[in-house]
């Protein structure tokens, strides 16, 4: 069960993000997108979710990783991504709630890149009971 | 000029379980619902499933074509309704259509459908690009 005190915070990430042209054309290869100077928009789940993970899993957040279901995403785009972006993330969990015995998470992750806010993803997890 | 309730061009793109892997390795996801039939069958998935992620990346692909590239994106969201079901040796489509449902002066908002087999597989798709 996730702790409810967990609710309403924000986490940093541990690392900062660099992102490289080998992991773009990895991606954009996998869609068949032949332009890979801008990162997919759905890019950057790579690394909110890997950051996601670290998160919700320490022992003070105390989510269940292996019965996770993804709900929902969304992104929004702030500025477009691109190899040699260096991001700084934060994951904030927006909201908490148990249907069913399913724990339903909503968590936003905000991608900075140094002041400026270049993306935000909101993704709705669901841990199966 | 385009108008609201213009109805897009359908795209067909085709998943199999190389591409799941490809996608499990691009993207760090290596979940093995995605990838072991054996293990998503003892999970109570019908067969391997395809990433969500990937189903949302490849209707990402489309609505950058729409735009004229991924820098014209700006907002982008799905709800994961239904498992793509991807059984070895099985190539399965992931078709993919939309409105377009407002057309302001700096962006032109889009609803998206997906299905495979027939049967819808995202929710509540929408984008938002820069025109």
């Amino acid at each position: 069960m996730l702790s409810p005190d967990s609710v309403g915070r924000t986490f940093p990430g541990t690392d900062p993000i660099i992102v490289s042209q080998a992991d773009i054309d990895a991606f954009c290869a996998v869609i068949g997108d032949t332009d890979t100077t801008i990162a997919p928009p759905t890019f950057t789940i790579r690394a909110t979710l890997a950051q996601f993970e670290e998160i919700l899993t320490r022992p003070e957040v105390g989510l269940d990783w292996s019965r996770l279901v993804h709900g929902d995403q969304k992104f929004e785009i702030f500025t477009p991504v691109k190899a040699g972006d260096e991001f700084f993330c934060t994951a904030t969990i927006e909201s908490y709630r148990v249907a069913a015995g399913n724990e339903i998470v909503s968590v936003r992750s905000d991608l900075h890149k140094g002041s400026e806010l270049a993306v935000s993803a909101w993704s709705t997890l669901v841990v199966r009971a | 000029m385009i108008e609201a309730g213009a109805v897009l061009g359908e795209q067909v793109f085709y998943l199999d379980r190389a591409l799941l892997k490809q996608y499990a390795d691009a993207s760090g996801d290596q979940n093995p619902i995605h990838q072991n039939e054996e293990f998503a069958i003892s999970v109570g998935l019908p067969n391997v499933i395809a990433h969500g992620m990937l189903t949302m990346a490849l209707v990402g692909k489309y609505v950058s074509d729409f735009a004229g590239g991924s820098a014209q994106v700006r907002e982008f969201s799905a709800r994961f309704i239904k498992p793509v079901i991807v059984p070895a040796g099985q190539r399965v489509d992931l078709t993919v259509t939309a409105t377009v449902s407002e057309v302001l002066d700096d962006r032109i908002a889009l609803s998206l459908t997906a299905t495979s087999g027939g049967i819808k597989v995202l929710g509540m798709a929408k984008a938002v690009v820069r025109r």
